[in-house]
């Protein structure tokens, strides 16, 4: 059954304000046109989960679509800091938000926990930090066994209500072809209530078969697929374009104040009716310079039987 | 003579810590740019693993982010961040960890969270990013970041990533893998500096079973710290002599690595 849709009926079907989203991917295959949709929708007091909030959250952030921000780093990587996430963390604009943080690991767990729906996980990280004194989803427990360990550090389930992730490409039921940095995404998508998954180019089924080790995402766990091209720009997707890091060099001057970082929502989110506009505002020049040259896997044997 | 900033000088100083053979767990920032630099002078077998997860990485130019595509492509595997931090990291399978951070303390604790009240930060740091469980579980961690003494307290204000939190057992009392050599890098001042000289006292040989406890004065303006880890290193070493000078790793920072 297919369970195709655009990124506007899929984000209106499965997005409420207040609801815990998770935007999947690490550096890798953000969804930012799910979280420019987000924005145009209007949502407000989302408690927005990602690892590395990024310039995606920043801008949800600045949009007022943030109610709370669940993190392991927030920064804008080898630039500087995230100034929307900082401007609502130190100064409440435009709202105040509330924050939980982990490390990735302590992050990625909650997600693992949660896709196992186990009532914690045990891990080597938090001993001696000072995040278990703040966060109260981390805790110690006893350690059952005579074998080396006394207590443990563990985490609670995450399990969001919903998960956007992105793939390279899947067919029309939502079974999932990942390739490159793999990140969080298969831990976010087996751990929401809820699945928008969305990919560069949607393929017949023959094509995941032909391949079922790289189906990292089955659609037993996804509830809407949405054909988007360049839907993670200004992240990237592995063989099909590059991270644009100009973008998040301009980033940090486009958002130096909450009036300049409005005026890029404008411009880029606000004044464009999808994805498919936003990438035919680009400088063709710009949109060249990301393709990468070909460089293709040897093909595998499955066997005929 | 060549020209070049503090961070330059920093990055070089620090890739000399990276043995051939080593299995180093890279962060992001100057961490990120020693490794890389290391692996492209005098540690080719240096074995790069990213956050990200990717494991040994061979990246055709400077990765900008530590999930960056050349990560990838030509890696010898690329697994989930659950396994490479479970499986790798948490396994302790990775000899080195290398850090930054905005402030370390007498003990090697590290912040990169929130300068001032955690509940009312002056200062809002990007977290811990996967620093808490690189300290927690390699065999040594190295930490480089600017010499100022803002950044040196007595205290830390958060613990982000333990280092020998208040003593020397207390690791081993909280199950925390390795016997940590915690280094300091870094030097004061912003000038650029421009004499051979300069350099030339930070470049101390260092050999196997060196690293006991104490601070040695490297120049007029760089300290290095360093206690903990004696034990014999896995995989090859070159000598001192054949490892990384920084004035021909400079030279080969802007015209290789920096494309």
């Amino acid at each position: 059954m297919s369970k195709v849709t655009d990124m506007r009926g899929a984000i209106s079907s499965v997005v409420d304000d207040g609801e815990t989203i998770y935007l999947g991917g690490f550096t890798h295959l953000i969804p930012f046109a799910a979280g420019h949709e987000i924005i145009r929708q209007g949502y407000s007091d989302l408690n927005l989960v990602r690892a590395t909030p990024d310039l995606i959250y920043d801008q949800m952030i600045a949009a007022g679509c943030a109610g709370k921000v669940t993190f392991s780093w927030a920064g804008n990587p080898e630039v500087g800091s995230l100034r929307p996430f900082r401007r609502a963390v130190e100064e409440s604009v435009p709202n105040e938000i509330e924050i939980e943080e982990y490390s990735h690991f302590g992050l990625v767990s909650r997600l693992a926990a949660g896709a196992q729906d186990l009532p914690f996980l045990p891990l080597r990280t938090f001993a001696g930090s000072d995040y278990p004194d703040h966060v109260d989803t981390i805790r110690t427990v006893e350690n059952p066994f005579d074998n080396g360990i006394g207590e443990i550090p563990v985490v609670s389930p995450l399990e969001p209500d919903v998960a956007i992730v992105r793939a390279q490409r899947a067919d029309v039921e939502g079974n999932a072809h990942l390739w490159g940095i793999l990140g969080e995404i298969v831990e976010a998508a087996f751990a929401a209530e809820t699945v928008v998954l969305s990919v560069e180019e949607i393929v017949d089924r023959d094509v995941i078969q032909s391949d079922p080790n790289r189906t990292s995402i089955p659609n037993t766990v996804v509830d809407h697929v949405v054909e988007e091209p360049y839907g993670s720009h200004p992240s990237y997707a592995q063989g099909y374009y590059d991270r644009d890091n100009e973008a998040y060099l301009e980033w940090d001057q486009r958002s130096e104040t909450h009036e300049s970082t409005k005026e890029w929502l404008d411009e880029r989110v606000y004044g464009v009716a999808d994805r498919a506009e936003y990438v035919e505002r680009m400088e063709t020049n710009r949109l060249v310079d990301l393709q990468p040259r070909s460089n293709y896997a040897t093909p595998i044997d499955m066997g005929g039987y | 003579m060549a020209e070049y900033t503090d961070t330059e000088l920093m990055v070089t100083r620090a890739a000399q810590e990276l043995r051939n053979g080593d299995t180093t767990l890279v962060g992001v920032g100057v961490p990120n740019l020693a490794c890389n630099l290391a692996k492209r002078t005098h540690a080719p077998d240096l074995e790069m693993i990213y956050e990200s997860g990717t494991i040994d990485s061979n990246p055709s130019k400077l990765p900008l982010s530590i999930g960056d595509p050349v990560l990838a492509t030509n890696a010898q595997s690329i697994v989930p961040m659950r396994q490479g931090f479970g499986y790798y990291l948490q396994a302790g399978r990775i000899d080195v960890g290398f850090l930054g951070g905005a402030q370390i303390d007498r003990y090697g604790n590290i912040n990169s969270t929130v300068i001032g009240d955690y509940n009312d930060p002056k200062v809002r740091l990007p977290g811990s990013g996967g620093a808490c469980e690189i300290a927690s579980n390699t065999r040594k961690t190295i930490v480089i970041t600017p010499h100022s003494k803002r950044r040196f307290p007595e205290e830390v204000d958060f613990v982000t990533s333990p280092g020998y939190l208040n003593g020397r057992e207390s690791r081993e009392k909280l199950g925390l893998r390795g016997g940590a050599a915690h280094c300091h890098y870094g030097q004061g001042g912003d000038a650029v500096r421009r004499r051979r000289r300069d350099v030339r006292p930070l470049s101390p040989p260092r050999r196997d079973g060196e690293d006991g406890p104490g601070s040695h004065r490297m120049g007029p303006s760089v300290c290095i710290q360093s206690w903990g880890d004696t034990a014999p290193r896995r995989g090859g070493d070159r000598s001192y002599q054949e490892r990384a000078r920084p004035e021909r790793v400079l030279h080969r920072l802007s015209t290789s690595i920096m494309n």
